[in-house]
């Protein structure tokens, strides 16, 4: 919402507030990103941490174009077998690709990424350019 | 080894497939960031009981900008029926994935009983 300078009362503000959040809150309802990602930074780096169970290495794909990351995979179906009966299949599988914008292009030749446990870690260490520089003030 | 969820920490129910064998059920779980030692399987009569407690992830120093899940603690239970093998369970914990074999009972096939006339 734009914020006016002028803060006289408006009847319908709140109103009209109120009805972007709840048609906010029914736009996405329901919509789960997949994978579920975490995103850290200290300032001169990111840690991007995805969870994704049972993955192989080589059905995972990691690119990184200045700011924006791409993860892109498959979850293999389970093995069918004759005579198998499902009782249960709430994990689900197929091909997923998420692309997250980051906060400040990173330099991409340090990216480092890790696999363990069905956890994949993400490391962009920030790019040399844009990186926040100190201005001196002179005093005339 | 035993797993401790402290109260803190959220309890999430693990996405599970469970699949019917002829010899075996098979239970697949997910459990990302989870390590053996952290994992227990708990077999009492007929019901099982897995407690998983994830890794806390959260790096020293770092500000979180996006919180698109949280750590803690998977819980869930399963209502066993009677013809399994209990003590052939076979766990196995590979890249936060559970597969669990539950083996059934060779005799528990249905048996023909004859009726005699006397």
């Amino acid at each position: 919402m734009n914020r006016k300078r002028n803060y006289s009362w408006d009847p319908f503000r709140d109103v009209s507030q109120l009805q972007n959040e709840l048609s906010d809150l029914f736009t996405h309802y329901g919509e789960t990103e997949y994978p579920p990602m975490n995103i850290w930074s200290n300032g001169s780096e990111l840690l991007v941490s995805a969870e994704l169970p049972g993955l192989e290495i080589k059905n995972l794909d990691v690119s990184v174009n200045k700011d924006v990351l791409t993860i892109q995979g498959a979850n293999k179906a389970n093995e069918a077998e004759d005579k198998t009966i499902c009782h249960r299949n709430e994990r689900g599988y197929g091909n997923f690709s998420r692309a997250v914008k980051l906060p400040y292009p990173v330099d991409v030749s340090k990216v480092g990424a890790n696999y363990k446990l069905g956890v994949l870690t993400v490391r962009l260490p920030r790019s040399e350019e844009s990186k926040p520089r100190k201005i001196a003030i002179t005093a005339a | 080894m035993t797993a401790k969820p402290t109260k803190s920490r959220p309890v999430f129910t693990p996405a599970t497939d469970v699949f019917e064998r002829e010899d075996a059920f098979l239970l697949i779980c997910s459990l990302p960031g989870v390590e053996e030692k952290d994992l227990d399987i708990h077999l009492e009569k007929n019901e099982l009981t897995l407690t998983a407690t994830q890794k806390e992830h959260a790096p020293e120093g770092f500000d979180q900008l996006v919180d698109g899940y949280r750590s803690g603690v998977f819980k869930r239970s399963f209502a066993l029926s009677n013809g399994i093998d209990q003590s052939k369970a076979d766990a196995q914990l590979t890249d936060g994935v559970l597969r669990l074999t539950l083996p059934k009972v060779p005799d528990e096939q249905p048996r023909k009983i004859p009726v005699n006339c006397s």
